[in-house]
């Protein structure tokens, strides 16, 4: 089956993001498809790659990284949520006169377009917030 | 299949569980999540309600969230199913839409 994922909460804040992950990891073994999982809201801050826990903790925004690069993922950053949270990746960052980027590998931001796009295409769109 | 709900506060802390419920058709599922889980454990003061929605709905409880919280399946009222995150993916592809309660 076609799946997309929502994801409207940061890391570390709840459970949602870890719930997500898992989710989505074992949507992918299941043999489902992954259309998109697109972040809103507080959700953007999964995508920094500026983020550094502590090493004996799990690194949220590397975890969708890897699983991203293994599997081909499309892990979409709502643009104005994006922009609210200072999260930019280079071409936003030279259009806001930023003087860097912050977006992690796998990630690209786009607009709330997506997501619509995500719930038309997919079978399901499972919504994972606080 | 109708609707698979899923809830991911605790019913001591916020009202979703009574919104599902409430909202729920007979035959939808229930599944509980993150701190959602509460839910599940005997002798709470939500203990008999949950029991009671039994009649109408399955309700399905997120196992590797029971434990994380220091508890096992044998705290998990009788007549829910414990499932893992694989059975969390067939319930959504087998119900025929997913509403989260947040």
């Amino acid at each position: 089956m076609k799946l997309s994922i929502l994801v409207n909460e940061g890391p570390y804040q709840h459970q949602s993001a870890d719930t997500a992950i898992q989710f989505t990891k074992a949507a992918l073994e299941k043999g489902h498809e992954i259309f998109r999982v697109f972040f809103y809201h507080d959700g953007v801050n999964n995508g920094t790659r500026f983020a550094v826990p502590p090493q004996d903790d799990r690194n949220i925004t590397e975890q969708w990284t890897e699983l991203a690069r293994e599997n081909d993922l499309d892990l979409v950053i709502c643009i104005a949520a994006a922009q609210r949270r200072g999260i930019l990746d280079e071409n936003e960052a030279k259009r806001q006169g930023k003087d860097g980027n912050n977006i992690a590998d796998g990630f690209r931001i786009s607009g709330l377009g997506q997501l619509i796009e995500a719930g038309i295409q997919s079978d399901r769109l499972v919504i994972f917030g606080d | 299949m109708p609707m698979l709900h899923t809830v991911n506060k605790s019913p001591f802390e916020r009202r979703t569980l009574d919104t599902a419920l409430r909202h729920a058709v007979k035959g939808a599922a229930i599944l509980l999540i993150e701190d959602g889980v509460y839910a599940a454990f005997d002798g709470t003061v939500v203990a008999d309600k949950v029991r009671a929605a039994l009649a109408d709905h399955k309700i399905y409880v997120l196992g590797p969230d029971v434990t994380a919280r220091g508890m096992s399946a044998h705290h998990v009222i009788d007549g829910l199913e414990v499932v893992d995150y694989g059975g969390f993916v067939d319930l959504v592809t087998e119900y025929d839409k997913v509403q989260s309660w947040l």
